[in-house]
């Protein structure tokens, strides 16, 4: 991650050295913001990975191959899908700093975490 | 074995070993569970169902367990669960002896959506006797937890659809197990409804048959699936002094019992498709199983009590 973050700030360095205003307007914003995307499967009754670290600001996409529906659920509740049935997708996007809990309110054996860290 | 009416047998006492000697060949489609001593045993399903009603003596008083409907579901484990329950609805319309009620043991559907709860409704409406529901997980996804459920089935229920009722001296309790489910455990109870249950069995004999029906087992039949209650030892503690304890539950898509002193636990088969046995797969999703096998792994359960007898008897009728 903190490799192509560096990347793309050089990218935007080059640009701004380079290309007219517009352009390097439109490669500030990009540099600034990098997609941060993180995926997590829910599959054979488990959420794969179970525990995944990501940036602030990343935004987490669970999918469900399972034949049953499962939920994604926070354990204070602070965020939840509907009940997700097979190739339905859920995503949320996490600012803060901090590990949030969840797990499937359907099934609760099946519990996962997302761990919100800085650099 | 032979299509002789086993069920006259056992209600004139027939001793366990007999029994299980007259067994010794069978291998099909059902299998009907005597409790007599506290011990389960299994005599042909196809007998017991060919049996002619007695004639004469105090009619036995049976019940029938349908369960994990799934209406929706319509994966490769079964394309047309709605054919099968259609199916199981006419097989407990031809049964000859006609039960004075029936219970659903949750997962009417499979997404808790109106229309497969108004579809559900349909095909269910041609049963013939009262029905009693109550919830399965997949009943109880919908954004309102259980509104749509409880919205059908709810009337006259307490907190999220728990209540009881009795029927010819047996005193029947429907749980719900799958609520506020909390993360990392199995299902749950609830301290509302544990002290419900003890007000609701203070003013019961001892002398009383009780049956119990929910939808995940009562009992814990494979933790690492969730296939349990977390405190279902707090409701086993409140029916250890009746005589006579039937549990009911569905979810796990096929039969297994447990006896333990007077209480006898069942969970039933599906109408729609199997699950794994305990462990025998990476995870408990539905089962695909060769088309010709799938209806010898659905099917109904009858229940029949005896008045004056021991025997309490639950026939499970697989499709074929």
């Amino acid at each position: 991650m903190r490799l192509k973050f560096s990347i793309l700030r050089r990218a935007a360095l080059v640009a701004a050295l380079t290309v007219p205003a517009v352009a390097f307007t439109t490669a500030k914003i990009e540099a600034a913001t990098p997609a941060k995307v993180q995926a997590v499967a829910i599959k054979g009754f488990a959420f794969t990975p179970q525990v995944v670290t990501v940036a602030p600001g990343t935004t987490v996409t669970w999918t469900n191959v399972d034949e049953d529906p499962h939920t994604v659920t926070a354990n204070d509740k602070s965020f939840h899908s509907a009940a997700l049935d097979t190739d339905d997708k859920f995503t949320f996007t996490f600012t803060k700093p901090g590990e949030y809990a969840y797990f499937c309110s359907l099934h609760p054996h099946m519990t996962g975490k997302i761990v919100v860290k800085a650099g | 074995m032979g299509n002789e009416p086993m069920t006259d047998d056992l209600d004139d006492g027939m001793s366990r070993r007999r029994l299980l000697g007259r067994c010794a060949g069978w291998a099909g489609a059902g299998a009907l569970y005597t409790m007599t001593g506290g011990v389960a045993s299994s005599i042909s399903l196809d007998a017991a169902l060919a049996a002619p009603k007695r004639a004469g003596g105090a009619r036995p008083f049976t019940f029938l367990q349908i369960s994990d409907t799934h209406i929706g579901f319509d994966k490769a484990a079964n394309p047309n669960a709605r054919g099968t329950a259609i199916e199981a609805v006419e097989k407990i319309k031809a049964l000859a002896d006609k039960p004075d009620l029936i219970i659903h043991t949750g997962d009417i559907t499979h997404l808790s959506t109106d229309a497969q709860f108004d579809d559900a409704a349909q095909i269910l409406s041609g049963l013939g006797a009262p029905v009693f529901y109550v919830p399965g997980e997949h009943d109880f996804l919908d954004e309102g937890q259980g509104k749509a459920f409880l919205a059908r089935y709810g009337k006259g229920a307490h907190g999220t659809g728990w209540y009881s009722f009795d029927h010819d001296g047996v005193h029947f309790v429907a749980l719900n197990n799958v609520a506020n489910l909390k993360p990392g455990g199995m299902a749950h109870l609830g301290e509302e409804q544990l002290a419900w249950l003890k007000s609701d069995l203070a003013g019961q004999a001892s002398s009383t048959p009780i049956v119990v029906f929910g939808h995940i087992p009562l009992w814990t039949v494979y933790e690492a699936w969730g296939w349990g209650t977390d405190d279902s030892a707090q409701a086993l503690a409140l029916l250890r002094r009746f005589g006579s304890v039937t549990v009911l539950n569905g979810h796990i898509h096929q039969v297994i019992q447990k006896v333990e002193g007077n209480v006898s636990f069942h969970s039933a088969r599906s109408t729609a498709y199997p699950q794994p046995a305990p462990g025998a797969a990476p995870s408990p999703g539905p089962l695909k199983v060769p088309a010709e096998q799938l209806p010898s792994m659905l099917g109904i359960r009858t229940a029949r009590f005896v008045r004056g007898g021991e025997p309490i008897a639950l026939i499970d009728q697989a499709f074929a």
